[in-house]
């Protein structure tokens, strides 16, 4: 084996630095999350137990996890299949040279970058101008497609970009209408990285928040709530949602990168 | 052949040819232009109405420009948005360069490399609200950090700057953001041609001037993109700024935020597209520095 030059070591402690720094907080909360009845907000942990994971699936004193989680999910879910038909639609018009193709190309990336206070802020004029009542569903919904789309989008045209047309060509010769090819080749071959882009965009959504935050209404959605209760929630029941909750999106997003990942090493045999 | 000559499906597909990409294009656009582009049209035109104190009224008037422009409040804010963004751009390429350059150069194995590189990104699909919770019990009064380092003797009193700051403010950012500096880095490291390396240092150069001269010169495009992530995500923030910073600390998204709070819609949406124009303008100058059409 070669031998290692000092500047690794350096930048490999420098690296496990990052990623105590990363994850270090989460783990922190995952620890007082996991206290007995006698747990408060802070260290040292008292006694081990459950008993606050228990307590998220309570009534709270202040608010309720169970529906805004409801909210959440089902809303993740619209999100997940309008931005899936939307983005595999738009990436395989991408495929073809066609006029006004960067015009497109950049009001997509602008919808990433723009600062989401302008989309907050802006869909909210747009409900009060026209007398709408805001509502997670409606304008909560278009707040979560303008961040959710860009990013399937790109990951879309990426995975296009690899894929080999040869299949298409043979079924199109062979008499296949262009509807017919695509449910039966183009579909089947990029359907494990729609999950994995599905895990993504629902994570995406479920977890959302700044461009929510002015137009969802009277209800809240899950991190809206979570949100609101850092200022009056004083048990670790808090922390308890937090560990649940983003130990639901990390498993999501284990699928989905696996997913991913069998599928880059199909297309590669 | 004959059979050919009646078909009208060929002239058919040849327009279809054309039109695909459009029909295709359609849904996603309109998505865009429904919650993108016409609300920020809005903000531009609702941004010149009168408000009555309790609505806002459609008619003209530049008062919301003139108050915003004659106001310390808003050079006062600006400058401490300025100075979050400041910060937060310098320690996320500090740390996120050496972070991006040790997994292009240093990690021998293209899947060791994936894998890393996905563990540094499984954050930034999570919730923001709850990364910054995390930092409570660690940076508070009674926090951890205060906890130890009294218990070792460093200090007589907890550390009272450590939570509801500006430097907690700057920490929850960086922490937030990091993600989108190092991804795009490590994108254009990656893209590096080994050979440069190998070339530069056969014809004498250092480990320091091949770093200066080859891969800092062929990172920039990815420093570029980083710095607009960071710029477009900082100038509008007011989460971070809220949660971390208590009561105190100020930018421009939480003023836009308190004066939609109190619906004072043509207020806020004025000094939201000035954020727009000031946001612009910076991007702007990043592109004017650094080529990233390389990248795209």
């Amino acid at each position: 084996m070669k031998k290692r030059p000092l500047s690794f070591y350096l930048l490999l402690i420098f690296f496990c630095l990052f990623v105590l720094f990363l994850y270090g907080p989460m783990i922190t909360i995952f620890i007082l999350s996991l206290q007995g009845p006698d747990g408060t907000l802070t260290f040292p942990v008292r006694s081990f137990g459950f008993y606050w994971l228990g307590q998220v699936f309570q009534e709270q004193r202040v608010g309720n996890f169970v529906e805004p989680f409801l909210r959440s999910l089902l809303l993740g879910i619209v999100v997940m299949a309008v931005t899936i038909v939307c983005s595999v639609l738009a990436s395989m018009g991408f495929r073809q040279r066609f006029k006004g193709s960067t015009v497109v190309f950049y009001l997509t990336v602008a919808s990433l970058i723009v600062p989401s206070i302008l989309i907050s802020l802006g869909i909210g004029v747009v409900f009060q101008v026209l007398g709408w009542q805001t509502n997670w569903f409606t304008s909560g919904l278009g707040a979560h497609l303008t961040w959710t789309l860009p990013i399937a989008f790109l990951i879309m045209l990426g995975i296009f970009n690899r894929f080999n047309p040869a299949y298409e060509e043979a079924a199109r010769d062979l008499g296949a209408s262009d509807p017919k090819t695509f449910w039966e080749i183009v579909l089947p071959l990029i359907a494990p990285s729609l999950l994995g882009v599905g895990l993504l965009t629902f994570t995406l959504s479920y977890d959302e928040f700044t461009r929510t935050s002015l137009v969802s209404g009277q209800n809240n959605t899950l991190p809206l709530e979570i949100f609101g209760m850092t200022t009056n929630v004083t048990s670790p029941a808090l922390y308890a949602l937090g560990t649940l909750t983003t130990l639901f999106s990390a498993s999501l997003i284990l699928i989905a990168y696996f997913a991913y990942m069998a599928i880059s090493r199909r297309q590669r045999t | 052949m004959l059979l050919h000559l009646f078909n009208p499906s060929s002239a058919m597909t040849q327009t279809w040819k054309t039109f695909k990409p459009y029909a295709l294009i359609t849904p996603q656009t309109l998505v865009f232009l429904m919650f993108l582009v016409f609300p920020i049209l809005m903000i531009g035109v609702v941004s010149f109405w009168q408000f009555n104190g309790y609505s806002m009224v459609p008619a003209f008037t530049l008062d919301n420009y003139i108050g915003i422009f004659t106001s310390d409040v808003t050079l006062k804010t600006y400058l401490n948005t300025f100075k979050f963004l400041g910060l937060t751009w310098l320690f996320t390429l500090l740390i996120g360069y050496p972070v991006a350059y040790f997994l292009a150069f240093h990690v021998p194995k293209l899947q060791w490399q994936i894998l890393l590189f996905l563990l540094c990104t499984i954050p930034f699909w999570t919730s923001n609200i709850i990364r910054m919770i995390s930092w409570l019990p660690l940076l508070g009064r009674e926090g951890l950090v205060n906890q130890v380092l009294l218990k070792v003797g460093l200090i007589q009193q907890p550390l009272e700057f450590l939570l509801y700051s500006d430097f907690a403010v700057v920490l929850g950012m960086v922490h937030l953001y990091i993600i989108f500096m190092i991804a795009p880095i490590f994108n254009s490291l990656m893209r590096i041609d080994r050979t440069l390396i190998t070339a530069a240092e056969d014809l004498g150069a250092s480990g320091f001037e091949v770093f200066k001269e080859v891969i800092l010169p062929l990172s920039a495009p990815g420093i570029a993109i980083g710095s607009i992530f960071i710029v477009t995500l900082i100038m509008g923030e007011f989460v971070t700024v809220r949660l971390m910073g208590g009561g105190q600390s100020a930018s421009i998204g939480k003023l836009i935020q308190t004066q939609i709070g109190s619906l004072q819609y043509p207020l806020a949406a004025a000094n939201a597209m000035l954020l727009l124009i000031v946001t612009l303008l910076i991007v702007i100058s990043i592109l004017r520095v650094l080529d990233i059409r390389k990248e795209l």
